[in-house]
């Protein structure tokens, strides 16, 4: 005999105004903002959480080693369970997920759940190429690793050169529609996108993502706590978790199998059989322009080496068949641990219809998105108008 | 197999962090310089000293300041014979939690004392301000005995406000200790002195992995099989590095390439030389340039043979 799970909702949602540097708050000030912004949007006080989950980037990006502690009563967790999740980049929806499993299975009814960064304070170029001895420097920086996994995209799908720099227009243009962007490019063109210069070919300096200060949360609750809700809540119709090691012989960087299966997973629990067909938006973890035609390839939207014919066709764009990011993306805003938790969220929002400018009309069903590491970890979930019917 | 010392090297890692404080640990600490302890009145009127922002029991924002005393007592304490780098003595101390005169909370800091038979609880202390202070924790350099009464009443409102308030402090963290690569890549690193490219084929999957790393990630097994593999290899993908890092000494822009030696499982990333940067391509067959003490090869630089196909090495990039 199986208990069915409870139904999660979101019905908070806060998120700060994300700048390259918050000089004016502490980390707790920082992560107080957008608690209390997805408390008023959900019209509950601190009395009506349960239970705080909370996720962050890497210890030694931001040298803050134990956020748990120092953030309990910021976070108003003082006799409450709180918890910290670590998943690298993916963290922000990795911490969601784990928020949302608390509710699904009735262990508390109403969950704060919340990530951050504040990049200014941290180094994460540094983080990541520690000194190890024995070892071999030859990397400058993340898009070091990651610019060579986009030359294999473009070699094995014929890509023309041109796609990556149609995604950052995109992206920084539905980021001048979200007031809470870091990037507000109001003169972006095309041509200013493709002049910039190549950071690490076929990197391009305006195809990659930016430093952030950020903080976002949301209030997940039962059935019951969605009833009371003031506005209209979004419901979770599948999440996943799937990880993998960051390099192991037969691995495919371009279309991590992590990532198939993480896909996989949260379409079976949401009854999807066609994403291109059934979703009506998607916001994706793409911190360097190319990831969007690659992972819309690795989650079901576009056979493989399809991919970017959705992008260059315009599919994507706001007013397409099929928005991706229209937040703006990790291209626009980047607190690296507060990434992940961004996508969840805006997937949320748009389902909601509290999107704002960016709002795609008539998203009934968003899919919310985010890897980290070595392309390591993947967690999705899939939120809806409608609550589930299982 | 032979035994083979593991290699072991020392490895700090250190870096300064900064902190914006907010306005609460800014006037805090800013009253530091000013030899001024402030406290933060909580929702039920006790006076928290160090302030914090937000209330452990209500949540609630915390902004109402006040001074307290520079006088306190212990509520306990203790003794640490032999301290540590970093610690605020470098002679033998009371570790020790003062409860400032006016506070309801105590503030833990280190006691000047003569041994540990000269700290009681309860007993009488003040603070031992430093004499060159920044706005930090240790402005306070200690605390020390001091024979006097409670004082009642010391509890002043203030706004928090200085003269240059000090808004950010640097943290720094370090991490200080023993790295070894464990005996796979001991051995990795042995033959490489050799200038030779050794890795570990996998018992169950067959692949042989360069670095080895002792075990397979995707069979879940140790491997124990050494395979020499290479000298040369093919380019599988590369990106052109057009930006300068400030902890490599590499000249830009430069070619950084994934590299499938000859009989590995997986690439391994070198940089590419000896041709021009705009040259270099998927398939380019290549083989290291060692430098005289160079523990790894140089760089890679062309074979002269013909490109590989692309279906040799699809599977590997």
């Amino acid at each position: 005999m199986s208990v069915a799970k409870e139904p999660v909702a979101v019905v908070g949602i806060g998120q700060t105004k994300h700048v390259a540097a918050r000089k004016d708050v502490s980390i707790a000030g920082l992560v107080r903002e957008a608690a209390q912004r997805a408390l008023q949007d959900a019209e509950l006080t601190w009395a009506d959480i349960d239970a705080v989950v909370i996720g962050k980037a890497p210890d030694f990006f931001e040298g803050l080693m134990m956020p748990e502690l120092y953030l309990a009563d910021a976070l108003g967790a003082v006799g409450k369970p709180m918890l910290r999740v670590h998943t690298a980049g993916s963290v922000g929806g990795s911490t969601a997920l784990v928020a949302s499993n608390l509710v699904a299975s009735r262990v508390h009814r109403t969950v704060l759940t919340l990530a951050f960064e504040k990049q200014s304070e941290s180094n994460a170029m540094w983080g990541l190429s520690l000194p190890i001895p024995f070892t071999q420097p030859l990397l400058a920086g993340a898009g070091g690793f990651f610019a060579p996994h986009v030359r294999a995209y473009m070699r094995r799908t014929g890509a023309p050169d041109t796609v990556g720099s149609l995604v950052a227009y995109k992206d920084r243009r539905n980021a001048l529609k979200n007031p809470y962007a870091h990037l507000h490019e109001h003169d972006i063109t095309l041509e200013k996108v493709q002049a910039a210069p190549m950071l690490w070919d076929p990197i391009r300096y305006s195809e990659t993502c930016p430093s952030s200060d950020g903080a976002c949360a949301m209030i997940l609750t039962d059935r019951a706590g969605a009833a009371r809700s003031p506005r209209p809540p979004a419901w979770m119709l599948g999440g996943a978790m799937r990880s993998e090691p960051t390099l192991f012989a037969g691995k495919d960087f371009v279309s991590p199998q992590a990532g198939k299966d993480c896909a996989a997973d949260v379409y079976r629990q949401a009854g999807i059989t066609d994403p291109r067909r059934e979703i009506d938006a998607a916001e994706m973890y793409v911190p360097f322009s190319w990831y969007e035609p690659m992972w819309l390839e690795n989650l079901g939207f576009a056979d493989e080496g399809e991919g970017w014919k959705l992008t260059e066709s315009g599919v994507t764009e706001l007013d397409g068949d099929l928005p991706v990011n229209m937040s703006g993306g990790v291209l626009s805003t980047n607190p690296i641990g507060a990434s992940g938790m961004i996508r969840f969220a805006e997937a949320a929002l748009q389902v909601r219809g509290q999107a704002g400018e960016h709002q795609v009309d008539g998203a009934r069903k968003v899919l919310g998105h985010a890897y980290g590491g070595g392309a390591q970890f993947f967690s999705m979930w899939l939120v809806g108008a409608e609550p589930p019917t299982s | 197999m032979p035994e083979v010392e593991v290699l072991t090297a020392p490895l700090v890692v250190e870096f300064p962090f900064t902190r914006s404080l907010g306005p609460v640990q800014s006037a805090f600490l800013t009253g530091l310089r000013e030899r001024t302890v402030l406290g933060v009145r909580a929702t039920d009127g006790k006076i928290m000293v160090p302030p914090v922002e937000y209330d452990p029991v209500t949540a609630d924002e915390l902004r109402d300041l006040v001074e307290v005393a520079a006088t306190g007592t212990v509520t306990t304490w203790a003794w640490n014979p032999e301290p540590r780098r970093g610690q605020p003595l470098d002679t033998p101390f009371a570790w020790v939690l003062v409860r400032l005169d006016g506070a309801d909370t105590a503030v833990l800091h280190a006691l000047d004392a003569t041994g540990p038979d000269a700290v009681t609880t309860g007993m009488r202390v003040r603070v031992r301000w430093a004499a060159e202070r920044t706005g930090a924790i240790t402005d306070i350099a200690c605390f020390e005995p001091h024979e006097s009464s409670e004082e009642a009443g010391q509890v002043a409102p203030h706004a928090g406000e200085f003269t240059d308030q000090v808004t950010g402090i640097v943290t720094p963290a370090r991490l200080d200790y023993t790295y070894s690569p464990g005996r796979a890549q001991t051995a990795y690193i042995n033959a490489l002195a050799e200038r030779r490219t050794v890795g570990e084929r996998c018992p169950s999957c067959r692949k042989v992995y360069v670095p080895p790393r002792g075990a397979c990630p995707t069979c879940g097994v140790a491997t124990t099989d050494q395979v020499e593999v290479g000298p040369a290899g093919t380019v599988t993908t590369f990106c052109i590095v057009n930006i300068k890092a400030r902890n490599l000494d590499i000249e830009v822009p430069y070619v950084y390439a994934h590299i499938a030696l000859d009989g590995a499982g997986l690439a391994l990333h070198g940089r590419i030389g000896g041709i021009p940067y705009d040259q270099v391509r998927m398939g380019l067959r290549v083989e290291p340039v060692w430098t005289e003490g160079g523990r790894y090869p140089d760089h890679y630089r062309p074979t002269g043979e013909p490109d590989a196909d692309y279906d040799t090495y699809k599977e590997l990039v």
